[in-house]
């Protein structure tokens, strides 16, 4: 019987072989090294809200809302009644804040939806980050700027890790020895697992 | 956790408000610990309605928590809301600090999904409000009260006592029964036959420098044993001059007290009164008795009498009258009375149960009951079987039971009410030394239940909230301003001045009669409470279901103990069924051995065999509850014969037979030779870098561990540790992190010992080296921390263990059920991840941040972890090895401290303080 | 020239007989249903997870990590004839060396399942392996399991290309002795256009001379790494710096009884009496007892230490191992593997099949037994006394490594029915020789 494959063919074959190992390989390695999606696509709420119209226009305090942020490991979310402190004089009768008015009269609290997840092996605690001179808009970008929130960083472990393994980049304290406080933790200890996994 | 101090009370509105947020709140917080270790949370955010601030940080409420009516004071942690652990109130006498078992498992038997949940009449769902128009108008008919009978388990408050005699103002003609299974009537005829009156002993451990304990487990099963055991602990450390006390234990069964005796004598139950009566003669001078005991009797009067006045003579709650008579006497001649021994006024309304059952029998029998009332307790299950009290219960034209379970009482009763939990209502009760506190609720009522409180104050027709009635109760005694009273009593978990007055009685004469010799081919039955389910109260408790019981080791049922010996002789090996035959009355159980028990003796520990105890507590063990009459109450006699089956035991330690390779050290005091300490091992190890600010160590002192089982409990409230069940419990797979072996020395006297065993951080540690993905790593402060996140679970990290402290989770051990009380600050382990002691590091880094915060380094006794702060006998000592005074440090530095399996070089954090044995020279073998 | 027909043309038919003959369907029915077993137990441990196994604490390894040594083990030999035998220039290899290698190939595949299932999250296992992630995280390199994943893939990767070299020239004989367009396809694409041209030839001994030298130290190196999983550890019967040697040694000893086994068989399937000569299993037996002797040698070794060294935990386990509870394994494995192979000293029991077959057998029986032996008996009793514990395996342990033979068994089959079996080039080089 006659050959069927020509010598053209032999080397096409074997130039396919090897691209189409090398293909699936990066592909894995690229799926294993991707950004995570959910980073800057705004989130939906229930009540629109804006803070850049809060924070950027009006120029509240974060912790006008986020009262705990510098007390506990959660920032916390305002109540229906903080919200009323300004919104019984303004904008009474605005459809958009319906929901508020709703939750007040019926006792009902808001359901918001999360911007920013974390597993709960993760134990991140935000007044600790902000006793020692990390700004809200390291980790929450410029917020001021944001009608409807986003994530703004990949919550990645890496991501967490550039700053704990070189905390100057990211606080106001002077991280560099001698420590500004005897309780600073230097690099080596903020990047050890104890410090967020428990 | 010390750094926090116990929060202002809450009102009820604050109460109902937090439950409504917690419910909406339990469910994002269980969604993510569900998928724990594999995806984020996605559930929305629910802030308050009106409240800013979601307390995130722990808030400590003090409370009591009562066991067989006396109160234990407590700290309960809440988080989100939601009550998540029990710490003992370094305020109140009774607790300074240390719980008990009960206490740390109070969390599970509050969020018990098995608990009842709705009014029941005949079984068929109903509501309080019908309930309460039928007992009103039953209470209407009745003339004045007449035919109304209760049935109350013995309680302290003084609230219920006001209530009982309000509804006594009410109806006259009621009448009142008091019953549990854990009777103390013997202790109460005992004062009576000495001093001729009803009397509560206590005692002062810190004043005794001897003890002789009569089948007495005076550290875990008195009223006041948590404190006790605190105070005979510090009191057995030589401290400069003063000599550890000496603990002479003469029982019938070994208990936890027995692993602190320097002297142990196993007798059967008609030979301890013997051997009470020659203690007591050898004391008078004239040893006209002759026992085999003799030499003992010789040696211990001898020894009493060089510590006159500075000795406590002790009986367990279990034995005759006449015991404690002697008892009793001993001490009046050893002037230890008004010393390290003295007497209250009863405040306990359970004086003499079991003749108050009896009654009630009898009432019923003649058809003078028309109506019966049982606030809380089993009495279906825990009354004697002679009094068939079932039966009768059916023959009562209206009843009805007050419960948290609806269990076999509630079968008989015509109405079930759910009971609320003490952790649920207010309340009140005295501890053993009559101090009050308040109870508080720390989270309103998961579901329908009522106080007995509430139910009375809406018998006798005065409907007021259960924190009214307190209140009204206390208004008149407390100092005023009443406002600031009762806020401080609140806050600090006990009322001041309220510790009731010492009386000083005098002996009264009698004569002890010896007792009859036993026919020796009966056994002795020794009914017990089971160490870890009590009489059966807690028996749909999963976590101390799965708590080894000491010595036995055993989980998830009970079983016959026998001697060695006595199961020799009878042919009897472990997880034999025996049948037992006590006149006549036959039950199969499995039989266990345990040293240390006198030969000829059957222990057989109550609680189980329960028919409705939902799932976790129903059909497990044996009942021993039907061969127990009012007559024999704790002891009995019975025949033993092999029925050939076995059935297979669920134990979490395989032999406790310590040879030479025992890792306890017993040091003998005063040291009969200088036994220097482990000497120095050639190391090529680099040791390791302790220049950070922390070094965490522990030390574990030998001398003060009972083996009492409350480290294990609180770790696992602590750390989310889940119950597995027997067969996995078979398999090997307990997942308690902090797991307490136990050993005996086979000698004349077996010695008893335990070590409570979690990891030991080694410096080398073993485990790091062999993890392909480093989930197991050392961090600056010491810590050898797991990383559940990382771990892929090659599992040669457990293998490589020399401990074998580390726990994998072979199948998904975790579940929906234990999330609304899982502890916030600790990851729950999913399937297939390997998971250890971790020292407790969410405390330490919470504690680090905190102080982080105030801008200063952490102190001594900031951080505490949940083994060590339950311990009753601070027996465990953990701190910074960097700081020379720490307890912890100074520890180290005392000549006992040892490390286990000092040879193979792992350096490990921690170690050891070698047990003492105060010995009495004439005694030693 | 007609020898070499002859050897082709038999060996052809083998490879593509359109209907086996009845034992042919038997072996895939059985081969059939025992993968069945696999794909059961496979499924049912990832829903469940390792629990429905019988290990526990202390015993925390069982059947998964002795099935993956004993199958890795069998891996070693098949490359190593081959190779060791080509520098050596050993003619005889040719008869046995192709489905030796291929044997190989299919163990290290099999043995590869089991270090991942192993886990208790084996849906991680690529965490062992350095990649830029998301996490910065690298494995630890200090872990024995660490490096594991790099020896067994090495040794996989070189040991296919060594056997698919091989083949190359069959292959192409194949090719041209096809008769349908399909075969023709196949065997076209799988010969890579060989075309026996002089060129190709010189670059085919080259290489196989290159990758037989790269060959042999690998299968050193790689059951050396695998002992060290074990030696690594301060386990008490197992940190022992004679594992590596010890454990090669076994994975050779196994291999060749499984090649013994698998030769066999082959020869009294497909009559190639003429191609696997009396000598060759001869041979092969004689380098079986000798093999035999190290093992044992290394066995007598493992009860001399501890002793010697006096340290009290390794006397504990060994004195465990001759009398507690698992001591009849112990036993059983010392009679498989040192008592019976003794008989190979004499010529008549190694020219005698059917001997021959049951002593392999045997053999690969007690390599399994030995390596359960080595990881139950040294991990049942600990340090200390409470932590002692038991091991007794479930029903599905067993379903996994049943499953696993089949697996194994159901490849070679396929091996068989569509590549060649021998070396046809070899045997025509040899037969020339012998000529």
């Amino acid at each position: 019987m006659s050959q069927i494959f020509g010598r053209h063919f032999d080397l096409l074959f074997r130039l396919t072989l090897v691209a189409v190992i090398a293909l699936v390989f990066g592909a894995v390695v690229l799926w294993r090294i991707s950004i995570a999606p959910a980073v800057g696509a705004p989130v939906e709420q229930p009540v629109p809200f804006s803070h850049k119209h809060h924070v950027g226009d009006v120029g509240l305090d974060c912790r006008y809302c986020h009262a705990t942020v510098d007390k506990a490991a959660y920032a916390g979310m305002p109540s229906s009644e903080t919200c009323m402190n300004c919104h019984s004089q303004l904008f009474t009768d605005a459809p958009m804040l319906t929901p508020v008015r709703d939750s007040v009269r019926d006792g009902k609290p808001l359901h918001w939806n999360r911007v920013y997840r974390l597993p709960d092996f993760v134990f991140f605690d935000h007044s600790v980050h902000v006793a020692n001179g990390v700004d809200c808009v390291n980790c929450h970008g410029n917020v001021a700027t944001m009608p409807l929130t986003w994530q703004a960083p990949s919550l990645e472990m890496r991501w967490c890790l550039d700053c704990h393994r070189h905390p100057q980049i990211a606080t106001r304290v002077a991280w560099n020895s001698p420590p500004a406080k005897p309780t600073l933790r230097d690099a080596a200890q903020l990047s050890e697992c104890s410090t967020c996994h428990r | 956790m010390s750094p926090l101090k116990p929060s202002p009370p809450l009102d009820s509105s604050a109460l109902e408000a937090r439950r409504d947020f917690l419910k909406l709140f339990a469910l994002s917080l269980g969604a993510g610990n569900l998928f724990g270790c594999v995806r984020a949370p996605d559930d929305p955010i629910v802030p308050s309605v009106a409240d800013d601030t979601i307390e995130d940080l722990p808030t400590l409420y003090a409370t009591a928590l009562t066991r067989n009516g006396y109160a234990n004071g407590v700290l309960v942690k809440t988080r989100y809301g939601h009550s998540v652990k029990v710490e003992g109130n370094p305020q109140h006498p009774a607790s300074l600090g240390g719980t008990d078992v009960f206490a740390q498992a109070a969390i599970f038997g509050l969020w018990d999904a098995q608990r009842s949940k709705t009014v029941r009449r005949r079984g068929k769902p109903s509501n309080w409000m019908e309930f309460f128009d039928d007992l009103h108008a039953r209470l209407r008919a009745s003339r004045n009260g007449a035919g109304v009978r209760f049935l109350s388990e013995p309680s302290t408050s003084p609230t219920l006592q006001r209530l009982r005699r309000e509804v006594a103002k009410k109806f006259p003609a009621a009448e009142w029964h008091t019953y549990s299974s854990l009777v103390r009537d013997n202790v109460y005829k005992g004062t009576q036959l000495a001093f001729g009156k009803p009397l509560e002993p206590r005692y002062d451990f810190s004043r005794a420098s001897l003890v002789v304990a009569l089948d007495a487990d005076f550290l875990t099963a008195l009223p006041g044993s948590v404190r006790y055991a605190r105070d005979f602990a510090a009191r057995r450390e030589p401290a400069g001059s003063n000599t550890p006390t000496r603990l002479y234990s003469i029982e019938c069964a070994p208990s936890p007290t027995s692993i602190l005796a320097d002297h142990r004598l196993a007798l059967r139950p008609h030979e301890l009164q013997a051997f009470a009566n020659a203690l007591l003669a050898e004391l008078d001078g004239h040893t006209t008795i002759d026992t085999p005991y003799q030499r003992w009797a010789r040696a211990i009067a001898r020894d009493l009498q060089a510590h006159r006045g500075a000795g406590i003579a002790i009986c367990g709650d279990h034995q005759p009258p006449a015991i404690h008579y002697v008892t009793h006497a001993i001490n009046a001649r050893l002037g230890n009375l008004g010393a390290a021994v003295s007497f209250a006024e009863p405040t306990h309304d359970g004086i003499d149960q079991l003749g108050s059952l009896r009654d009630l029998c009898n009432a019923i029998r003649g058809d003078f009951v028309e109506s019966l009332i049982v606030l809380g307790g089993n009495p279906v299950y825990t009354a004697p079987a002679d009094l068939d009290f079932a039966a009768l219960l059916d023959r009562v034209p209206w009843s009805a039971h007050l419960a948290e379970y609806d269990d076999e009482t509630s079968l008989h009763c015509g109405w079930h009410a759910p009971l609320a939990h003490e952790l649920e209502t207010w309340g009140d009760a005295r501890a053993f030394d009559g101090t009050a506190t308040i109870m508080q609720p720390t989270i309103a009522p998961l579901h329908d239940g009522r106080s007995i409180i509430e139910l009375l104050a809406e018998i006798s027709e005065l409907p007021r909230g259960g924190h009214d009635l307190v209140q009204d109760t206390w208004r008149e005694t407390m100092a005023a301003p009443f406002e600031t009273s009762w806020h401080h009593a609140l806050r600090d978990g006990i009322i001041s001045e309220t510790v009731s007055s010492v009386v000083s009685p005098a002996l009264i004469a009698q004569n002890i009669e010896m007792p009859s010799a036993s026919d020796e081919d009966k056994l002795d039955i020794l009914f017990r409470p089971d160490a870890s389910i009590s009489d059966g109260a807690h028996a749909s408790n999963a976590w101390l279901q799965e708590l080894p019981k000491p010595f036995t080791l055993l989980t998830w049922s009970n079983a016959a103990m026998l001697s060695p010996a006595t199961a020799k002789r009878l042919g009897i090996v472990d997880e034999d069924i025996v049948q037992i035959d006590v006149a006549g009355t036959r039950i199969d159980a499995p039989a266990i051995t345990q040293s240390g028990l006198a030969e000829n003796c059957v222990v057989l520990p109550l609680g189980y065999g329960r028919t409705r105890a939902g799932d976790v507590g129903s059909g497990r063990g044996f009942n021993a509850g039907v061969l127990r009459t009012s007559d024999e109450f704790w002891n009995s006699r019975a025949s033993i014969r092999k029925t050939g089956k076995v059935r297979p035991l669920a134990r979490t330690q395989r032999h406790s037979m310590a040879g030479s390779d025992a890792p306890i050290r017993v040091d003998d005091f005063p040291r009969s030779d200088a036994t220097s300490n482990e000497p120095a091992r050639a190391n090529l190890f680099a040791p390791r870098d302790r220049s950070g600010d922390y070094a965490w160590g522990m030390a574990i002192n030998l001398n003060a561990c009972m083996g009492c089982n409350v480290c294990t409990i609180a770790c696992q409230s602590e750390n989310n540790i889940p119950t597995v069940g027997a067969d996995q419990i078979r398999r090997g797979r307990a997942m308690h992190w902090m797991r307490v072996d136990h050993y005996v020395e086979e000698s004349a006297q077996a010695r008893l010992h335990s070590q409570p065993v979690p990891c030991m951080h080694c410096e080398q540690a073993p485990c790091e080296v062999v993890c392909p993905v480093g989930a197991t790593v050392h961090d600056s402060q010491g810590l050898n921390v797991q990383v559940y996140n990382r771990c892929i679970g090659t599992r040669f990290c457990a293998n490589n263990c020399p401990y074998k402290v580390r726990r994998f989770n072979f199948l998904q051990f975790t579940n929906e059920s234990t999330r609304d009380f899982a502890n916030p600050d600790v990851t729950i382990r999913n399937r297939g991840v390997m998971e250890k002691c971790t020292y407790c590091v969410q405390r330490i880094e919470t504690a680090r941040i905190e102080t982080d915060k105030q801008g200063r380094t952490l102190r001594d006794g900031d951080v505490l972890t949940a083994c060590q702060a339950a311990c009753p006998t601070s027996a465990i000592a953990f701190g910074n090895l960097n700081d020379p005074d720490s307890a912890v440090s100074k520890a180290k530095r005392d000549p006992r401290n040892y490390a286990l399996l000092a040879e193979l070089n792992t350096n490990p954090r921690t170690t050891y303080l070698a047990k003492l044995r105060i010995v009495n020279r004439e005694l030693d073998e | 020239m007609s020898a070499e027909n002859a050897i082709a043309s038999r060996v052809a038919t083998i490879a593509q007989t359109t209907r086996w003959r009845r034992p042919g369907r038997m072996a895939t029915m059985i081969a059939a249903v025992l993968v069945a077993f696999f794909v059961i137990a496979v499924t049912k441990l990832l829903i469940e997870g390792p629990g429905i196994w019988g290990i526990d604490r202390p015993v925390e390894w069982g059947f998964a990590i002795a099935n993956y040594v004993w199958w890795i083990g069998m891996g070693m030999a098949g490359t190593f004839i081959s190779a060791a035998l080509l520098l050596l220039r050993q003619e005889w290899r040719a008869s046995i060396n192709r489905f030796a290698e291929a044997m190989t190939v299919f163990a290290v595949s099999v043995s590869g399942f089991f270090p991942i299932l192993h886990l208790g999250r084996p849906w991680f296992f690529y965490w062992v392996a350095p990649y830029p992630n998301k996490m910065a995280l690298w494995p630890q390199w200090r872990s024995a399991l660490t490096w594991d994943f790099f020896a067994i893939s090495a040794y996989l990767i070189v040991s296919i290309l060594y056997w698919y070299l091989g083949m190359l020239p069959d292959l192409a004989t194949l090719r041209d002795a096809a008769r349908t367009r399909r075969s023709q396809i196949f065997y076209g694409l799988l010969a890579l256009g060989w075309r026996g041209a002089h060129s190709q030839w010189q670059a085919h001994t080259t290489t196989a001379r290159l990758l037989a030298g790269i060959a042999v130290p690998l299968v050193f190196s790689v059951h050396t790494m695998v002992a060290l999983d074990f030696s690594q550890g301060i386990v008490a019967g197992w940190h022992s710096s004679l594992f590596g040697p010890f454990f090669v040694g076994g994975a050779l000893f196994s291999g060749f009884a499984m090649t013994l086994v698998l030769a066999i068989v082959l020869r009294r399937a497909f009559e190639l009496e003429r191609l696997i000569t009396d000598g060759d299993l001869d041979r092969l037996a004689k380098l079986l007892l000798a093999v035999c002797l190290f093992v044992t040698y290394c066995y007598a070794v493992d009860v001399f230490m501890p002793f010697y060294g006096g340290d009290r935990h390794e006397i504990d386990t060994t004195l465990a191992r001759f009398a507690g509870p698992y001591a009849w394994i112990y036993w059983l494995t010392l009679i498989c593997n040192v008592a019976i192979p003794q008989l190979l000293w004499s010529p008549r029991i190694r020219r005698n099949r059917i001997a021959l077959f049951f002593i392999g057998l045997g053999v690969v029986i007690g390599m399994w037994l030995e390596r359960f032996m080595l990881i139950v008996t040294s991990l049942y009793r600990s340090y200390l006394p409470a932590a002692e514990g038991r091991y007794w395996p479930t029903l599905w342990d067993w379903l996994l490594l049943l499953g696993s033979v089949g697996v194994f068994v159901a490849i070679f089959l396929l091996f068989v029915r569509l590549l060649p079996v021998l070396s046809v080039f070899e045997l025509r080089k040899r037969q020339e020789h012998g000529a």
